[in-house]
């Protein structure tokens, strides 16, 4: 008797053990399902996809060979396309980080009303359809008489007009414009940190107020705008309308080709190749940047 | 010989009135404390002597020379912030060289009073620590010894120790005060902790609503408060309502069945104040009964429902028997322990 008293405690603790082993699977399994639905089987065919064969006339055929693959790794137009597509951003990137991080240290120093107000101004473009901002800019570039150069030709600042239209210079201006709230978002939130009085410290100490900015407010928001370089490049890395509407046929970055692989030439395998090499290319930037943005920093912001 | 001065002193903001009218000369070596509740202005008038803010009226003069015609960064002062305000990207010693590297001390030198400041806030060792792996004591101490490392003519704590415990912050004022006996720096601590204020300071000065209530010595304006601000918020009082007898010759001040001799030049309804440690349990004075009693270690607190409303008495706890709750007593005090407040004010 004194037996069955013993084990039954025993029992319910072993109960509960198994219960509590599983019931992360159980309430995680909506989630994970609707991840392995939507993202991973359709990255796995894609990825699969991109060593079928094709063929003008017998369309896409299942096997498993290297010819896209191939044809990317040897064909200097495609290393061209994504050596663009990579110069397009990180001048995107920086051009963001050295207008955005100002543009949020300005905005966080602003006082109650005006602050809330141009964080509107700021973010409100995000409202926006992206295609409607970009629209906006080919109107504002518009070829040799578009807003944009009469106005720096009425400057005197140029003498003829300046192309922007289908070339990298435009497409980097308009992207920026488009990927500007990501970055001051992310300086913003860095700023949050910021012990109010710090700037007040260092000034007691002696600093002026450049010095203040490289030596003290710099260096603790460089979290911040590096994991907004971060959001802006793999955003601009990938971007579709804007390279599209800008760049056109005529200037083609890797988002833009895998379109047209899809969609024109109907190139479904090498399409997909051309998507799964900018989604690699991306993911090893990315995450290398970030081992080494934590490396750098771990000691100061843990 | 006043070395610091503020001369009537205000700030604004906007139509509200944040300091007013605040005069003090302090000397060269001295501890001053700014003491009030919060949002009595203590902090702003900080600031402004710092340079943070510019007053909106009044000058401020360090050695007779205009310090609000001077930029912050000049002025030279040596504050430590309520959150201590370190780097968080620097090491300790990198924070405490920040300010010398600002007025170009050759590296040797820098090097030498870095490891002297943290030597002298009991840091040594700890140069490589980055403030995140401090404690907050630690970090507080940084922030000490980067203030005084550029042996600035005034430092300024602003509240330096609120956000210690109990015990760390008493050892820590213990240490700073000793510390700044050591270098003689003229200091400014901005506290609302009476105790701090009266363990530390040479001279308080209690502010409330903007205004100075009263600028005197610790044991002055404990023992002699200037106003039933001072003498509420300076530790615990009683506050009882006496009347002058006018029929008795000579003139008897009377509370309740209490009653002593009234002083001269005084009418009318007054208060009397009476700080709950010099009332004694005796056979004669105003009727009380005991309603609570609580043993706090070195003393007892009653708390006493009187003829004149309630009373709280502190006894040391010296031993003796002590009445017990619900038990009938009588209260005295020596006339000497008590201050008179008029309607007029100060009697």
């Amino acid at each position: 008797m004194s037996a069955a008293v013993d084990t039954a405690p025993a029992n319910i603790a072993a109960t509960a053990d198994t219960r509590d082993g599983r019931a992360p699977w159980a309430l995680t399994a909506p989630a994970l399902m609707l991840f392995v639905g939507v993202l991973v089987i359709p990255l796995a065919m894609t990825v699969m996809l991109s060593f079928h064969d094709w063929g003008q006339y017998k369309g896409i055929e299942p096997v498993f060979i290297l010819k896209n693959w191939r044809e990317i790794a040897t064909d200097p137009y495609y290393a061209e396309m994504f050596w663009r597509t990579f110069r397009i951003a990180l001048l995107t990137t920086l051009i963001t980080a050295m207008f955005g991080a100002p543009e949020a240290y300005i905005l966080n120093r602003m006082s109650g009303r005006w602050k809330s107000f141009f964080l509107l101004v700021i973010l409100g473009p995000l409202l926006i359809s992206v295609v409607a901002r970009t629209l906006g800019w080919a109107l504002l570039f518009g070829g040799n008489n578009g807003l944009v150069n009469k106005l720096l030709m009425s400057l005197g600042l140029i003498g003829s007009p300046l192309p922007f239209m289908f070339t990298e210079t435009g497409m980097v201006i308009a992207l920026a414009h488009v990927m500007m709230p990501f970055m001051v978002l992310s300086v913003w939130t860095a700023l949050q940190r910021l012990d109010p009085q710090i700037e007040n410290a260092a000034l007691s100490l002696g600093a002026g107020s450049f010095t203040i900015i490289r030596r003290i407010v710099l260096p603790q928001i460089m979290p911040g705008v590096l994991s907004g370089a971060i959001i802006v490049f793999s955003l601009s890395a990938s971007a579709f309308a804007t390279p599209a509407i800008i760049g056109g046929r005529r200037l083609k970055v890797a988002a833009t080709l895998a379109y047209d692989e899809f969609l024109n030439t109907l190139d479904w395998p090498l399409g997909a190749a051309v998507a799964v090499l900018l989604l690699v290319a991306l993911v090893l930037i990315v995450v290398g940047s970030n081992a080494l943005i934590e490396r750098r920093y771990a000691e100061v912001f843990r | 010989m006043s070395f610091l001065e503020l001369d009537r002193v205000a700030k604004q903001f906007g139509p509200q009135t944040v300091v007013d009218d605040f005069s003090l000369t302090v000397g060269k070596g001295e501890f001053v404390s700014f003491l009030g509740p919060s949002g009595c202005g203590k902090t702003t008038t900080l600031q402004m002597i710092a340079g943070f803010l510019d007053p909106s009226r009044g000058a401020i003069r360090l050695e007779g020379r205009d310090l609000t015609a001077m930029q912050p960064a000049k002025r030279g002062l040596g504050v430590v912030f309520q959150s201590y305000a370190l780097f968080p990207h620097m090491t300790a010693a990198e924070n405490v060289a920040f300010g010398l590297e600002m007025r170009r001390v050759p590296r040797a030198e820098c090097r030498e009073r870095v490891r002297a400041a943290l030597e002298m806030v009991g840091l040594a060792g700890y140069e490589e620590r980055y403030p995140r792996r401090m404690s907050g004591g630690q970090q507080q101490r940084v922030a000490l010894a980067r203030a005084l490392v550029i042996r600035p003519s005034v430092l300024l704590l602003d509240e330096p120790l609120s956000n210690l415990d109990a015990k760390l912050r008493e050892d820590m004022q213990i240490e700073l005060r000793q510390i700044q006996r050591n270098l003689g720096t003229t200091t400014i601590l901005v506290t609302h902790d009476q105790n701090e204020a009266m363990s530390l300071s040479d001279r308080i000065v209690v502010m409330n609503q903007g205004c100075i209530e009263q600028i005197g010595t610790p044991q002055e304006t404990y023992e002699r408060p200037a106003s039933a601000f001072v003498s509420q918020f300076l530790g615990k009082t009683n506050d009882l309502a006496a009347t002058i007898d006018l029929s008795a010759t000579p003139r008897r001040l009377a509370a309740g069945s209490w009653s002593v001799p009234a002083p001269a030049g005084i009418a009318g309804p007054v208060t009397v104040s009476i700080r709950p440690e010099r009332i004694g349990f005796g056979d004669a004075g105003i009727a009380a009964k005991i309603v609570t009693r609580i043993f706090q270690g070195n003393h007892w607190l009653f708390q006493c429902e009187s003829e004149c409303g309630p009373v709280i008495v502190i006894r040391q706890n010296d031993g003796q028997p002590q009445p017990a709750e619900g038990e009938a007593v009588r209260l005295a005090w020596r006339p000497e322990d008590m201050s008179l407040r008029g309607a007029g004010g100060v009697a």
